[in-house]
């Protein structure tokens, strides 16, 4: 499978998922994610796999912590009212270590909102989004080859550190047809995992499994926090992924994740011709967020700009890495609005004209 | 000298929280029976509720998951679709799985999930201390229905098992109760059918087990059984519902 050929983003999305070794997929239907689970619906039984269309989003993430629970690779997709409804289910996957994968294909809200492309949960996606004291590991591709290849890779970290991941993706990855690669995906060495239920006896080499966030004893419960928290410290360190574009000799940045910062790049590109020295900073992990490099970044150009679909939610982030050492500037486009190059490019030189 | 009673070694041998003359105990140990007496246990894997036997992971020595309120029969599909070969099932309070979890045995059950379900009915929410469930009687007092539950203001009690009965999914659904020694032994007899029913791949299994809450319910544990008699049996009538073999 070393050809490129056209796939829309979510079939892309659902064919990484299946190489990459996941077998069980429960989902329940919303535009603009429903070619995932068409797509495993036909594809999962090819390779012994399971799907499952569940009765809501709530039962799925539920199906999806009982077969996270018993060890084998497993994935939910949904897009932003139905992930809402996953929340409880996500808090719980924390809180008893569960490795699986969730994707977000975003869309314009709040409420029912719209069906049109959105980065308006990026608040939700980043802080936890459920109940308790935790974060989420969160992958933004920014064009569907990229999709192809964080959704392995998510898999991986889910693994690696026993928590759930969320791939991040806007409505155009989604729905976009993009030329892929199928990368040759080779499962790297991962902890076994022998905390998985499979069924037990005495001396069968293993203690008995028990799948719980339950910690009835708050010094327990701080105990148990704490050991998440360190192991997502250890997760930010090693996972943090970001792509940075004409920034060597920036005076000005743009930050933009997703497919802002594909159209934020052509803003950028449009502004270098016309001799303006801006670069573009996207941010691949939105949790963890590259935080240190935009601290120097900083200390470097005289302003950045944060471009989102919403009306500011990254921005937050940006800030709080720039920290004062630069002026942070915000322009978005909400609802299912797709900000245009033009509009970007306006908004870097109407703000570089006030510095 | 023969041993006649001995402690199930599917249950762990450690106490129960339960309080006393609760009958969450008697059906823990029916359902290790069960397990044990069709020689299951490296193949079980159990699932908790939120309610009163949220520590049943603790109890069931196997494999267990504790689900979030209601959710049970969906961690136990995920399990299930997972790992067919294995024996799964769920342990649910009334709040759990009539109220908060309806939606989710009404799928597991018309999916026929080939899990078992083990409902215990108290009519009350006993873990947060004796709010109305969906089964409680009308006139029964409960904190949040002080002056009983009134038909006009909070509905009717639900006959979960009559309803799920109606499905095509299952193949097992029957009320039992253990408010004496014939009807504890009656109740172990569909507890094990019920897993049978799994482990032969038939369909949904589902036992309801009326039980008792003396602490919410504010009487003795002998008045609690008398109450299950005259009260809770006439609301909630014993037998099978439906069984296809
Ligand atoms: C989402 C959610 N809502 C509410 C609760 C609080 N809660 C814990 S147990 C329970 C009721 C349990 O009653 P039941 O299922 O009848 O079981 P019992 O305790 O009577 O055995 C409730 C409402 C919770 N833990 N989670
Ligand atoms: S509160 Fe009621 S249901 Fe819970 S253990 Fe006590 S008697 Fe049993």
């Amino acid at each position: 499978m070393n050809d490129r050929v056209m796939m829309k983003g979510n079939e892309a999305i659902a064919e990484a998922a299946v190489q990459a070794g996941c077998r069980c997929f429960f989902g329940y239907p919303i535009t603009p994610q429903n070619e995932i689970p068409e797509y495993m619906s036909k594809r999962l039984p090819e390779v012994g796999g399971v799907f499952l269309q569940a009765e809501s989003e709530v039962s799925a993430i539920n199906m999806v912590y009982g077969a996270a629970g018993t060890g084998v690779r497993v994935m939910t997709s949904s897009s932003s009212p139905g992930i809402s409804l996953k929340q409880e289910g996500i808090s719980y996957l924390v809180g008893a270590e569960l490795p699986c994968v969730i994707v977000n294909i975003v869309r314009g809200g709040p409420g029912l909102g719209s069906i049109q492309p959105a980065q308006s949960d990026y608040f939700q996606a980043t802080r936890g989004g459920g109940h308790g004291d935790y974060n989420l590991c969160v992958f933004a591709p920014g064009t569907v080859q990229e999709a192809v290849e964080l959704t392995q890779r998510a898999f991986d970290v889910a693994d690696k550190y026993r928590t759930p991941v969320m791939v991040l993706g806007d409505g155009i990855i989604g729905q976009m047809m993009e030329p892929v690669r199928m990368p040759e995906y080779k499962m790297p060495q991962l902890p076994e995992k022998s905390w998985a239920a499979t069924g037990w006896t005495e001396g069968c080499g293993r203690p008995r499994a028990v799948i719980n966030s339950l910690y009835i004893q708050a010094a327990a419960c701080e105990k148990h926090n704490l050991n998440i928290y360190n192991k997502m410290n250890e997760l930010a360190k090693q996972e943090l992924l970001f792509d940075t574009q004409m920034m060597e000799d920036a005076d000005f940045a743009v930050v933009a994740y997703g497919t802002t910062a594909r159209i934020a790049l052509s803003s950028v590109r449009r502004l270098r011709a016309a001799g303006h020295k801006v670069g573009l900073i996207r941010p691949i992990t939105l949790w963890p967020f590259p935080s240190a490099y935009i601290g120097q970044a900083a200390q470097k150009v005289k302003g950045m700009l944060a471009v989102e679909m919403s009306l500011g939610q990254m921005v937050e982030d940006v800030r709080l890495a720039a920290n004062g050492a630069c002026p942070v500037g915000f322009f978005g486009r909400t609802g299912g609005v797709i900000p245009g190059v033009n509009e970007i490019a306006e908004k870097v030189l109407a703000m570089k004209e006030g510095l | 000298m023969a041993i006649v009673f001995e402690k199930p070694k599917m249950l762990a041998d450690v106490p129960l929280h339960y309080c006393p003359g609760c009958t969450h105990g008697i059906i823990h140990r029916l359902v290790a029976e069960a397990i044990e007496g069709l020689n299951v246990q490296d193949k079980a894997i159990g699932v908790a509720p939120v309610g009163c036997a949220v520590f049943a992971y603790n109890y069931f020595n196997c494999d267990m998951f504790e689900a979030a309120h209601g959710r049970a029969p969906a961690v136990a599909t995920g399990i299930k679709r997972a790992r067919p070969d294995n024996v799964v099932f769920t342990y649910q309070g009334d709040g759990d799985l009539a109220s908060i979890g309806a939606a989710e045995i009404v799928h597991a059950a018309t999916r026929g999930e080939k899990i078992t379900v083990i409902f215990v009915n108290n009519a009350i929410y006993g873990m947060t201390g004796g709010q109305m469930a969906p089964t409680t009687l009308i006139g029964q007092k409960s904190t949040t229905s002080p002056l009983g539950r009134d038909a006009e203001k909070n509905g009717y009690p639900i006959r979960v098992s009559e309803m799920l009965a109606t499905l095509d999914g299952p193949t097992l659904i029957q009320r039992v109760s253990v408010h004496d020694v014939k009807h504890v032994i009656e109740a172990g007899k569909a507890i094990k059918k019920a897993f049978q029913h799994q482990i032969e791949g038939r369909g949904f299994s589902l036992i309801e087990v009326l039980s008792t809450c003396p602490t919410n319910w504010g009487m003795t544990p002998k008045e609690s059984m008398d109450w299950v008699v005259q009260k809770m049996i006439p609301q909630y009538p014993l037998g099978v519902k439906k069984e296809v073999l």
